[in-house]
């Protein structure tokens, strides 16, 4: 056990040091989920006024519920990128040969992702609170709010970990954003459901991500959530994704580091 | 010898699906989506006409540009890695004409995606308000913005001579996109510090002229910015691309 956290610990260490210290890494994280909030929140903060939009909470802070879950799911898909590149620098074999358990590299790659995305959110979460943004939510929906952005984190890794497990190479990086870009936007980014038109909203209603992304916005306006359809749905996806992505430890673990 | 450049740069771009893909592909993804997602905004009073894929259809043109400044400095910054601009600098070719070889490929793209946007929001349902000749002039304003961002990317490209490094302005330049009238009229803005960034970024006036011929008509106040911003883009970046050129063929 003292091996597995040790593994762990030293994965996600050399994760985040690398994020923290390469401007490379961490400018991308950071800024782009900025972007989309100011983009979105501030440009398109009209929207908010269509007939039939009725948000408690603001404009601000329904796209607020947009971005914390497309930055956290980012965070986690440049993991993906991460685990990529060790495999390109040979840094993969090296810990392949060290790990007594390798199931802990996945666990280190893990909290890397989690570090990285909190520092992102945490970034994003006082920039909306200085730009005006006020959150209807109790201290514990605020709790509940992070622990749903730690489990989309967590799905995005897993999914991208799989795939660079498999493909083990940068240049599978579209592989990996772009699923969950898709995902991401075919969910109602910028009305609720019953605005969208056309065939976003056939998908957005069969969409996973459309109950991760109500769930948030109820968080924020203090609401009700229907907790057993988001968290399951945030656990199925977790479950799914982490047998994706211990099956491409061991497709690696065959083939190769 | 600038008409074999401009072969090859033609060539290398329609042979690689991933110059051609993203620039055909990722703006079109967009606007299917956001068409549908913004659809409810044209009940806003004042919002131009009642269809959002009108309105959105101008933001590929420029789109599609930020991906030929992309591949434009790419192309060269691996032509200086791979040692290839050092072959030409020993040919008696001047700067400027290498240049215009080397952008001719992207520059072409440019015209095919602009024909590509036009085809794909006609069978989707798009009218252009400005008719037959607005069509032709769509298509004049999407290569000159090509030739507009492609002569930034090749200064890019030139001055840094290294792929990633243009890979790595390209955010950098998509942030013009997102703080721009891309999505919404300047009018309805209601974040006045949004929209004093908006009326400040060029790339608004790009898009608005774009999308006045499909939704308006001929609008010269909303055309004749946009072909400002293009020719001052166009000769400001030519300039900067060609001493970059100069500089770069010294160096090697």
């Amino acid at each position: 056990m003292r091996e597995f956290t040790s593994t762990a610990r030293g994965v996600a260490w050399r994760s985040i040091h690398l994020t923290v210290t390469n401007p490379a890494f961490l400018l991308p994280a950071v800024i782009f989920p900025l972007i989309f909030y100011i983009a979105f929140a501030g440009g398109l903060s009209s929207v908010g006024n269509v007939p039939g939009f009725e948000y408690p909470a603001g404009y601000d802070t329904f796209q607020f519920g947009f971005v914390l879950l497309q930055a956290s799911a980012f965070g986690g898909v440049f993991s993906g990128f991460g685990i990529a590149a060790d495999f390109e620098r040979g840094f993969a074999r090296r810990y392949f040969l060290a790990a007594a358990h390798r199931e802990a590299i996945l666990v280190g790659y893990w909290l890397g992702a989690l570090g990285r995305a909190t520092l992102t959110a945490g970034l994003l979460t006082i920039v909306a609170l200085v730009t005006g943004m006020r959150p209807l939510s109790s201290p514990l929906q605020g709790v509940e709010l992070a622990l749903l952005a730690a489990l989309v984190c967590t799905a995005a890794m897993l999914f991208a970990c799989g795939v660079a497990m498999r493909l083990k190479t940068v240049q599978a990086g579209p592989a990996m954003q772009m699923p969950v870009f898709l995902a991401l936007f075919l969910a109602p980014v910028f009305v609720p459901l019953n605005l969208v038109a056309g065939w976003v909203h056939s998908v957005a209603s069969v969409n996973p991500i459309t109950a991760l992304m109500d769930g948030a916005r109820d968080l924020l306006a203090g609401e009700h959530v229907a907790a057993g359809l988001v968290y399951g749905t945030a656990a199925a996806m977790v479950a799914v994704f982490g047998i994706w992505a211990l099956r491409g430890l061991r497709s690696a673990e065959r083939t190769g580091a | 010898m600038t008409r074999d450049l401009a072969r090859r740069a033609l060539l290398r771009t329609m042979r690689q699906p991933a110059n051609i893909i993203p620039v055909l592909v990722f703006p079109m993804l967009l606007v299917a989506i956001n068409s549908s997602g913004l659809q409810a905004a044209t009940k806003l009073p004042g919002f131009p006409g009642d269809s959002y894929l009108d309105f959105a259809i101008a933001v590929p043109f420029v789109q599609g540009g930020l991906f030929a400044m992309m591949n434009a400095g790419t192309d060269l910054a691996t032509d200086i890695e791979s040692g290839f601009m050092r072959r030409l600098a020993l040919t008696p070719v001047g700067g400027t004409s290498l240049l215009l070889g080397q952008v001719a490929g992207v520059v072409a793209l440019s015209f095919v995606a602009a024909i590509a946007y036009l085809g794909i929001g006609f069978i989707a349902g798009v009218t252009i308000a400005s008719g037959a000749a607005g069509v032709v002039a769509l298509v004049v304003l999407a290569v000159m913005i090509g030739l507009m961002f492609s002569s930034i990317g090749a200064f890019v490209g030139l001055r840094t001579g290294s792929p990633q490094a243009v890979q790595g302005f390209f955010p950098l330049f998509f942030v013009f996109l997102f703080l721009s009238s891309a999505n919404i009229p300047r009018d309805l803005m209601q974040q006045e510090w949004f929209k004093t960034i908006a009326t400040i970024n060029p790339v608004s006036y790009l898009v608005e002229g774009v999308r006045s011929l499909v939704i308006t008509g001929w609008d010269p106040s909303a055309l004749w910015p946009a072909v400002a911003v293009l020719l001052v883009g166009i000769a400001a970046g030519g300039f900067a691309a060609s001493r970059a050129m100069r500089g770069s063929l010294v160096r090697t």
